[in-house]
């Protein structure tokens, strides 16, 4: 044990990140010592090179995306606490957290979780998801055998279904709202080890 | 009419559904004068023309009669909805039960007929058992399977030894009077007790609808506790039989092994038959008339084997139909399938409404009634409340290591859930009287608990599961949204995994499904069928021909399919299109494939037809077609196109476990397109000079190849990843070669973020120039697109001799025929 509270010194603000989060003791070292070894420069930070270099993004359609989820807009490179945070929308929701309504939602509730997601498919970030961005998401996600009209039907009617409003584009209240029978929390949880 | 019918029967000769201590004496004297009327030619005078030949018919009469009145009990307890609501359908029969059983017992002053153990786990019980593993989602039960076995064997050896022992502990202590058992009785007794009863659970929670986990976790219990019951039963009979004192370590020991043969013996011989089934497909398709047959009759030859060999007979035929459902399904012609399936539930269903009837039935018997009410309350008590804690402490235990916890609420009606059946009935009814005296004791015990599980907490399930608020099953029903959205869900909780570098390797699971798929698949899967397994979802295919259905139906409503008149000015092109479009949305109406050996694997149909607009336009109807194509287009085209992720074939309740995406082509294509949008961005930030000739240069190379297909490059065609692409997926749709030159490629990649683009100039020798299956258009030769056809199912019917791409008079004809299957009419339904 004394080698993990040596590791936690050396993480500063640990506590507060803890709080934010939910994770525990044990997963923060985890999460740290995966840093570290992305981390091969040993910088302190992390750079899209450094994602990039994790063989299973490579085949995910939506690889980049992701990655660039890591990145807030403007900022080249992933610190620590970021990478924590980001990952903290993964953690499966507790339901034995008792609910203070002072308390800013925490960040692996199901809105967070969405709000996650949608941010993956706005790309240029107007809060709302246009043709454009549905277009280019589905794009990357079928298969090459589809051509562009086809791509268009399937664009036009997955507006269609969700689109309440009818300005064409899926806003976030719509999107939550397509989701609403879908378990969010089991399919984007993901298990950190104890 | 039911009484007089039963007079009749009991006025003849004893029934074969008889057991050894049903009285027979008052039946002889009335069936020996029957039997001197119908005999033979010796003591005749003249010739009869009608003989009254009972005796002849009897036997099977009687079988038949009383499944036929089973099953209008059945009916009847269908009538009236509002009583099924309340009380299950089983209850219902059950009652219904002792109303028949007081009808015979008012004729005949005794039980003549009672469910005899040999007729329910001979005939009875092995086509549920069947129905129910062929019908088990797989990744569910076996995602889940740590969980299932832990209550199965654990769970029932606490029922059993708890119950066994506490009764013990009243009678030691004078709860139950004077009564002849002793201790190694009473766990005899809670053995049989103790195993959570398959038909029931499937009866009751059948109309309960709750989530499927929950559903699984009892219902796998139920499946798979027979194994520890069937060992439990015959060793603890065994030691009745030897006698208290003969126990010792040796025999203790010789009880906890036979308890792994018998179990893992069980399950390997259902595997064994699991295999000889699989590879029967493979060569029944000349014969598939009776292909569903055969399913049915190996399964059941598993549990007579089993049984033979004193192995666990339910085991043996679960994991008969559970191993090799896959594997069937991929091979037999889909007709079959339904076949099956149907054939199936048949049985099954029948099966289940005679064992209730005759539980019911068996009741009415003055003779096994020995009333104890200290025994029969105790026993109530201690089942139900055993069943309780144990199944709160095994959840505890595994609730420590699941992602997803069993709820509070789940494991109340887990508990609740614990329903006792006909499976205890029939090991109480085997009871050796001369062992066991207090048999009939037990077997009235056994019966009420069984109304007590069945009846009361039957009625009882729904309104607890409401109450509490169970999560039900959701529906099914996902839009285009849900779907997209879904896929998009796994491959971001994939690459999560991936950034987080998933310590918790399941290298087991990974290598079994690539395993599987190398040689199991292999083995036990036709040829045709492995090709189409990986890509083409069923459920895309279910759809068409649902949409299809519904298509017809609705257009006949409008007087006849008028869209076939407005069809006969067409010319041969058109036809060609309706085909195509046939080939878009409907797979399996093709020609008949296998004649043809092409060597292009996974090519989706809707690769070769690009452009469902057909060159002459046809009137309004054309277009309202076209349309709705469009719209289903849409759906199966998601359906059928999204990548899988590499979570897609993965279990969600337990602990995680990735394996490799399935499709190398798949990962090729991604991988592609990925290195080449990051080389692009590179590219552009640091040179802006050669990629320019590369680009001019590969693109002359496009151009050179796709002259000599007799097709030019359309200008106006944008695909969407431009024409670079084409060299690195042009063997995405084709054969193997894909694969072997992938690992050459992913050597120049490997490890590296960003390429020098001089190794994409050596890339772009190494390959071939192939054609991208939607580039060989549709005007041209029919090999192309028949060859995208070439690895679908083809159904034997008469559309066999249909070969659309083929220019032949013979087209005409069969136009028509094509017409019913059109696409259906819109649904959004998914």
């Amino acid at each position: 044990m004394g080698s993990t509270n040596s590791t936690l010194i050396k993480i500063p603000n640990v506590e507060e990140l803890m709080q934010e989060t939910g994770f525990s003791t044990a997963h923060i070292i985890r999460l740290h010592d995966r840093f570290k070894e992305l981390d091969k420069e040993r910088r302190g930070y992390l750079c899209p090179r450094d994602f990039e270099a994790i063989k299973g993004l490579a085949i995910n359609p939506i690889g980049d995306r992701i990655i660039g989820a890591f990145f807030s807009p403007g900022r080249e490179t992933v610190d620590f606490y970021t990478f924590v945070r980001i990952l903290a929308h993964f953690r499966p929701a507790d339901n034995s957290r008792p609910k203070e309504s002072s308390s800013p939602e925490p960040i692996n509730s199901r809105t967070n979780k969405l709000k996650f997601v949608f941010q993956l498919y706005d790309l240029d970030k107007d809060g709302k998801i246009s043709r454009i961005d549905l277009l280019k998401v589905l794009r990357g996600m079928l298969e090459m055998q589809v051509t562009e009209e086809q791509l268009d039907s399937i664009v036009d009617r997955t507006i269609q279904e969700a689109d309440l409003d009818g300005d064409d584009a899926i806003s976030f209240e719509e999107f939550r709202k397509s989701l609403e029978k879908v378990n969010i929390d089991h399919k984007m949880s993901i298990r950190f080890l104890r | 009419v039911l009484l007089v019918i039963f007079n009749t029967q009991c006025r003849a000769v004893t029934i074969e559904d008889e057991d050894d201590y049903t009285i027979k004496s008052s039946k002889t004297d009335a069936g020996s004068t029957t039997n001197t009327s119908g005999d033979a030619p010796a003591g005749i005078t003249t010739l009869p023309i009608v003989i009254w030949k009972w005796h002849h018919v009897e036997t099977p009469y009687l079988v038949a009669l009383w499944i036929l009145t089973c099953w209008l009990c059945k009916l009847v307890s269908e009538l009236n909805h509002k009583v099924t609501n309340v009380i299950p359908e089983s209850g219902v029969l059950i009652i219904l039960g002792f109303v028949l059983g007081g009808i015979v017992w008012g004729a005949d002053k005794a039980q003549t007929f009672k469910l005899a153990p040999v007729n329910f786990f001979y005939y009875l019980l092995p086509q549920i058992v069947l129905d129910a593993s062929y019908c088990m989602p797989n990744k569910l039960f076996f995602s889940n399977l740590g969980a299932i076995l832990l209550h199965a064997v654990i769970g029932t050896c606490w029922n059993a030894a708890a119950v066994g022992i506490a009764l013990w502990g009243c009678y030691e202590g004078g709860a139950m009077g004077d009564l002849d058992i002793g201790p190694l009785q009473f766990l005899l007794f809670g053995a049989l007790l103790s195993a959570v009863d398959p038909v029931a659970v499937i009866a009751v929670f059948e109309e309960v609808h709750v989530n499927e986990v929950l559903y699984i976790l009892v219902f796998g219990e139920s499946l798979l506790n027979d194994g520890v019951t069937v060992v439990l039963y015959n060793v603890f009979d065994a030691f009745v039989s030897l006698g208290g004192p003969k126990i010792n370590a040796t025999e203790i020991i010789k009880g906890i092994i036979s308890f792994f043969v018998v179990a893992f013996g069980g399950s390997f011989l259902g595997v064994v038959f699991a295999i000889i089934t699989s590879l029967m497909t493979r060569i029944t398709y000349k014969v598939q008339i009776i292909e569903a047959g055969f399913i049915i009759v190996i399964g059941y030859l598993s549990y007579l084997t089993a049984e033979m060999l004193s192995l666990s007979a339910i085991l043996s035929i679960t994991f008969c139909g559970v191993c090799c459902q896959k594997y069937i399904n991929a091979n037999m012609d889909e007709k079959s399938v339904i076949t099956l399936r149907y054939t199936l539930k048949v049985m099954a269903n029948g099966s289940e409404t005679m064992i209730f009837v005759f539980l019911g039935v068996s009741a009415i018997d003055k003779n096994i009634w020995v009333w104890n009410t200290g025994f029969i309350l105790l026993t109530v008590l201690f089942i139900v409340v055993f069943r309780f804690m144990g199944v709160f402490f095994l959840n505890w235990i595994l609730n420590q290591s699941r992602l997803i916890p069993i709820s509070f609420t789940d494991q109340l009606v887990m508990s609740y859930g614990g329903l006792r059946g006909a499976v205890a009935y029939g090991l109480a009814a085997i009871l050796d009287e001369k062992k066991i005296p207090e048999k009939n004791l037990m077997l009235g015990t056994t019966l009420i608990v069984v109304y007590f599980t069945v009846v009361l907490q039957g009625i009882t399930m729904k309104p607890l599961v409401q109450w509490l608020n169970v999560k039900r099953s959701t529906q099914s029903d996902l839009t285009l949204n849900g779907k997209a959205n879904n896929r998009v869900f796994e491959h971001v909780v994939t690459a999560m995994e991936d950034i987080c570098g998933r310590m918790g390797d399941n290298w087991w699971t990974r290598n079994w499904n690539y395993f599987e798929n190398k040689y199991i698949c292999w083995l036990l899967m036709k040829k045709e069928a492995r090709k189409i397994n990986d890509k083409i979802l069923g459920a895309f295919h279910t759809l068409n021909m649902e949409d299809a259905r519904n298509y017809v139906i609705e257009n006949e409503k409008k007087g006849s399919l008028e869209f076939i008149r407005n069809y006969d000015a067409a010319s041969v092109d058109f036809k060609k299109k309706l085909a195509l479009d046939y080939a878009d949305i409907m797979p399996d109406i093709m020609a008949d494939m296998s004649d043809y050996d092409f060597n292009i694997e996974n090519v989706p149909v809707t690769s070769v037809i690009r452009n469902p607009v057909p060159s002459v336009s046809m009137d309004i109807h054309e277009q309202d077609m076209r349309n709705m194509n469009g719209e289903l287009n849409a759906h199966h085209l998601l359906e059928q196109h999204l990548y899988k992720s590499r979570t897609h074939n993965r279990p969600t309740y337990s602990r995680s476990h990735y394996n490799t995406t399935q499709n190398p082509e798949e990962v090729q294509e991604i991988f592609q397109r990925t290195m080449r949008n990051r080389l692009e961005s590179f590219k552009a930030t640091k040179r802006s000079v050669s990629p320019a000739n590369k680009k001019i240069s590969k693109h002359s190379k496009n151009d050179s190849t796709m002259k000599t297909n007799g097709k030019p490059v359309d200008p106006h065609r944008t695909h969407p990843l431009g024409d670079e692409d084409f060299e690195f997926s042009a063997d995405s749709a084709s054969s193997s070669e894909a694969a072997a030159n992938f690992p050459g490629r992913s050597k120049n990649r490997s490890g590296a973020g960003i390429d020098n683009p001089a190794f994409i100039h050596e890339m772009d020798t190494s390959f071939p120039m192939r054609n991208p299956p939607w580039q060989t258009g549709t005007s041209m030769n029919l090999a192309p697109s028949q060859r995208a056809e070439g690895r679908l199912p083809w159904t034997p019917t008469d559309l066999t001799r249909l070969s659309p791409m083929m220019a032949d008079a013979s087209v005409d004809e069969e136009a028509p025929e094509k017409h019913e299957d059109k696409p259906g009419s819109h649904n959004t339904r998914l």
